[in-house]
């Protein structure tokens, strides 16, 4: 990147962790987290915000990290694929994926996970078209989705099993 | 042997890894010093090179730069021809060529360095269609433009004319199509003369790019190494193009004594790498009166691209798959993969199948509309069964029964209901709806000779943990190979599925099992991996410590003991052709496969006549595959390759500009969301298959060859118009629907 802009220090929270980085004002937070923080498990597929293998959760919110500049992490809270599980115990949506043939080559599995994570936090309990419009962003080529969608409503069982009503 | 694992859904090996993000892609992995990796490339299609220029701007001398003189071998990508260059020396032949490679550690200084060369060429006249390659508007391949043709034929066709009461001609084209998987290609190579040649990489088929870096770097078998990494995707797009890759970051690496990593980004990958070939094929077709076949003629070309690469085998198989699942006495098929100055069209799913299926199922309506007869009642009138013989005289041992999986796929689609309902409702809606459906099989592992000439190895080997160890060459790319080797080592074993572990693909560890393509995989090497297994268990059976029902801790000490008392506890297997099989490459006869899948899809659609956008509202797919290994991922499979031809019936367009492809983006190359895609509903049929692992067939590529003239005999029963092309985009029904508004004044 030319030498006439000068890198800036951002600091945030990553899954959870204070983290802070040195990085040019645009560069793509894509870049920040996997090069600068090895935080691998977030993948590019396409660089121009069409396939969701990049997604995070960028104060909760769903994002593109491939969209994203640096500069707008700065105090933000960030959450990736490594923070999904905690420590080896998988999320609802994670043990579904595997129970039902969701994740086949696994590269947008991680953003894919992401989503239905999220999703699963605005719709606990989804119907069909709410779970295709929540994972229109997110491209997948081996599943045919199908097991994904299967994934998705199990994992509301999964969850509704753990904790069976909570107000 | 008892199936504790064979048949049961248990979870993907490497699920866990996946599902968390810990698998570690190539552009995952870093090396310390590594350099970043970039290709230079032509701008035009065809032409000479008069001199590269380097751009005052750079500081060049901090670059690792490799032109074809740098190469230390010969100037080749090893395949099946020598016609395809690492890197154009003088002639430029797409223009995607590439010419000049670049290393630095600075990703952004690299791209701007990438765009400070410019390659100074004297353009040659160029072919960019089947047509003007035919027509050898410019001679670009030896003297006709033709890198293969074949004549296939049985009985005698110009004789059979005469038997037939009416004769029914069309010619049908598919376009290109990217493989898309989400990964994009990417290498990581370390070179250097005392150590050799490594490579990590996104890959299908390690023994291929080794076999293409031996040349280029005149390097001995043990001095080149291959390393799989977990690969995103594959679909075929990484069967013969990594070893363009791998070879690029070998020649940076080699030049710069440094690590150097090259990943494409998706621009790259699009327009640079693969596609499948786009076709034209043409029947004439003769029947009787009352429905039967008397003779099909077929002339099938495909467009290959600027090099020959895998042209002659994917004509092969779309030449065998031409005259589909029928009886019929007189076939001849002439087939030719031509020149053209695009980037070579390589493997996809399917590998020339999905093609020449395309043109045979949409004829396959046209005879019996024509015929006045239902498309189904037409085919069952010509299905092949058990006795009779196919296009290459394979005399059909099994007992294939067309009939019930039609009345399968029909019952489960609720077919004959919804045909005369939406007869009934189309009149007057805007909407209109329609049911189709095609028939068709393929052929499983390669095809002929071919898997008696790979050879295939796999060894299986006990560890001292008391774990079994698969070592292969074949790679899992999502379709499930860990898992599916791991149901099957446990059972032959008797041991549990956590016990088996697979081997990372590394040339420098793991014999050759061949390429991980032709739906071979479970059904081939599986077998020998099946095999391999129980030579481990009956060397521990003859050796005395281990008795017949034991249990898996019994298993443990017996491996552990073995290996402290007598050493290494490894055994091999090779493939032997099932008994029978007979092929003559010369004839093009004989038994094409060991064996087929089978199957039946129907494809149900909405079309907007006001948008003339059309959608696949359900979809039901009926196959017989011998037995189900894994019913999850078996379906997976299924589905995945049902969308992806769904994607190449209506939303995937390769738009063509001078040999380029002008759309490689993923806003403007559209594959199937999670919107688009309708229900998809997955039926088994089970019958065993002598020769496969407990009785299992190939699988992979069968769900690329129905879903396009199915969903296409659907849109012609909802709107009444005959499209001849995919992908059928809306500008193609309109165009369809106002030619058949012109006929109608």
């Amino acid at each position: 990147m030319s030498e006439l802009v000068s890198r800036i220090h951002i600091q945030c929270r990553v899954n959870g962790e204070p983290r802070h980085a040195e990085t040019f004002p645009m560069a793509r937070l894509l870049d920040v987290l996997r090069e600068e923080l090895r935080l691998t498990g977030t993948k590019e597929g396409c660089g121009e915000g069409e396939c969701g293998a990049c997604s995070i959760l960028l104060n909760g919110a769903i994002v593109n990290s491939c969209l994203i500049p640096a500069i707008e992490a700065d105090g933000a809270d960030i959450r990736t694929i490594e923070g999904i599980a905690s420590g080896d115990q998988l999320n609802a949506v994670q043990k579904a994926f595997l129970e039902c043939g969701g994740a086949q080559c696994g590269i947008c599995t991680p953003g894919m996970v992401i989503a239905a994570t999220a999703l699963l936090e605005r719709h606990p309990h989804p119907n069909d078209a709410e779970i295709r419009e929540g994972l229109a962003g997110n491209l997948c080529r081996c599943t045919g989705y199908q097991k994904i969608f299967a994934a998705v409503v199990r994992a509301c069982e999964l969850s509704t099993e753990k904790k069976p009503v909570s107000r | 042997m008892e199936e504790k694992f064979f048949g049961h859904s248990v979870i993907r090996k490497e699920g866990r890894e996946k599902v968390t993000g810990r698998a570690r892609y190539v552009d995952d992995l870093t090396f310390p010093g590594m350099l970043h990796g970039v290709t230079v490339r032509s701008s035009v299609p065809r032409g000479r090179i008069r001199g590269i220029r380097f751009g005052e701007t750079i500081p060049w001398h901090e670059f690792t730069v490799v032109t074809a003189a740098d190469i230390p071998g010969q100037n080749e990508i090893a395949l099946i021809e020598h016609d395809q260059p690492c890197l154009a020396a003088e002639s430029i032949n797409h223009p995607e060529e590439a010419i000049v490679l670049l290393a630095h550690p600075d990703r952004y200084l690299l791209e701007e360095a990438r765009r400070a060369v410019q390659i100074d060429v004297e353009p040659l006249p160029a072919v960019f269609s089947i047509e003007d390659s035919l027509a050898k508007r410019a001679v670009i391949f030896g003297e006709d433009n033709v890198f293969k043709s074949y004549h296939m034929e049985k009985g005698d066709v110009d004789a059979a004319w005469a038997q037939a009461d009416v004769i029914v001609e069309g010619e049908y084209r598919t376009g290109a199509q990217e493989q898309l998987y989400i990964e994009t290609q990417g290498m990581i190579s370390v070179a250097n003369p005392a150590e050799g040649v490594t490579v990590w990489g996104s890959l299908q088929c390690p023994y291929y790019v080794h076999k293409a870096l031996m040349p280029l770097f005149g390097l001995p078998a043990d001095k080149i190494r291959v390393i799989q990494a977990e690969t995103g995707g594959g679909f075929g797009g990484k069967e013969e193009y990594p070893s363009m890759i791998a070879a690029h970051a070998a020649l940076l690496a080699w030049k710069s004594g440094k690590p150097v990593k090259i990943i494409y980004d998706r621009a790259e990958d699009m327009v640079a790498t693969t596609k499948r070939h786009p076709s034209r094929t043409r029947h004439r077709t003769g029947v009787t009166r009352d429905g039967k076949l008397v003779a099909m003629d077929i002339d099938f070309v495909i467009d290959g691209g600027a090099y020959a690469t895998l042209s002659s085998v994917v004509l092969s198989r779309g030449t065998i798959h031409a005259a589909g699942p029928y009886s019929c006495p007189n076939v001849r098929v002439h087939s030719q993969a031509v020149a053209t100055n695009a980037p070579p069209h390589g493997a996809f799913r399917g590998f020339g199948a999905p093609q020449s299926i395309f043109a045979l199922e949409r004829h396959m309506d046209q005879v019996a509309r024509t015929l006045n007869l239902t498309p189904e009642e037409f085919r069952r009138r010509n299905f092949i069964r058990q006795g009779q013989t196919t296009a290459t005289g394979q005399l059909i041992h099994e007992n294939v029964n067309f009939d019930a999986l039609l009345d399968r796929a029909f019952r489960e689609s609720d077919y004959h209901a919804k045909r005369e309902r939406f007869a009934r409702e189309n009149p007057g809606a805007t909407i209109k709806r329609g049911i189709g459906f095609a028939s068709f099989m393929h052929g499983a592992g390669f095809t002929g000779s071919g898997e008696v000439y790979l050879a295939s190895v796999v060894d299986v080997e006990a560890t001292r943990e008391g774990n079994v160890r698969v070592l292969a060459a074949s790679t899992e790319i999502g379709q499930g190979t860990n898992t599916v080797f791991s149901q099957i080592a446990a059972d032959a074993l008797g041991i549990s599925y956590d016990r088996i572990e697979i081997a990372q693909p590394d040339t420098g560890a793991v014999p050759n099992s061949g390429p991980t393509v032709a739906s071979r995989t479970s059904m081939v090497v599986g077998n020998l991996v099946q095999t391999a297994a129980l030579a481990i268990k009956k060397t521990l059976l003859d050796s005395g410590l281990l008795c017949d029902a034991c249990t898996e801790d019994e298993f443990v000490r017996a491996c552990r003991k073995y290996i402290e008392t007598r050493g290494p506890l490894r055994s091999r297997a090779q493939y032997e052709a099932p008994p029978g099989l007979f092929w003559d490459d010369k004839k093009y006869s004989g038994d094409a496969y060991g064996t087929y899948a089978w199957a039946v899809y129907v494809a149900e659609v909405a079309v907007d006549t006001v948008t003339f956008e059309a959608r696949v509202t359900d979809f039901v797919a009926v196959q017989e595959i011998g037995k189900v290994i894994h019913p999850v991922l078996a379906a997976g499979q299924i589905e995945g390759g049902v969308a992806q031809a769904i994607g190449m019936a209506l939303y995937e367009n390769v738009v063509w500009r001078d040999g380029r492809m002008a759309n490689g983006q993923m806003t403007n190359y559209i594959m199937p969301t999670a919107a688009d895609i309708p229900p998809i509903r997955v039926f088994f049929e089970e019958h065993p298959y002598l020769f496969g692992p407990h009785g299992a067939k190939g699988i992979g590529e069968l769900p690329m060859d129905g879903p396009q003239p199915a969903i296409i005999n659907a849109i012609e029963n909802a709107t009444g118009i005959c499209v001849r092309q995919i992908p059928a985009t809306p500008e193609v029904l309109m165009e369809a629907m106002a030619q058949k508004a012109a006929a109608l004044v």
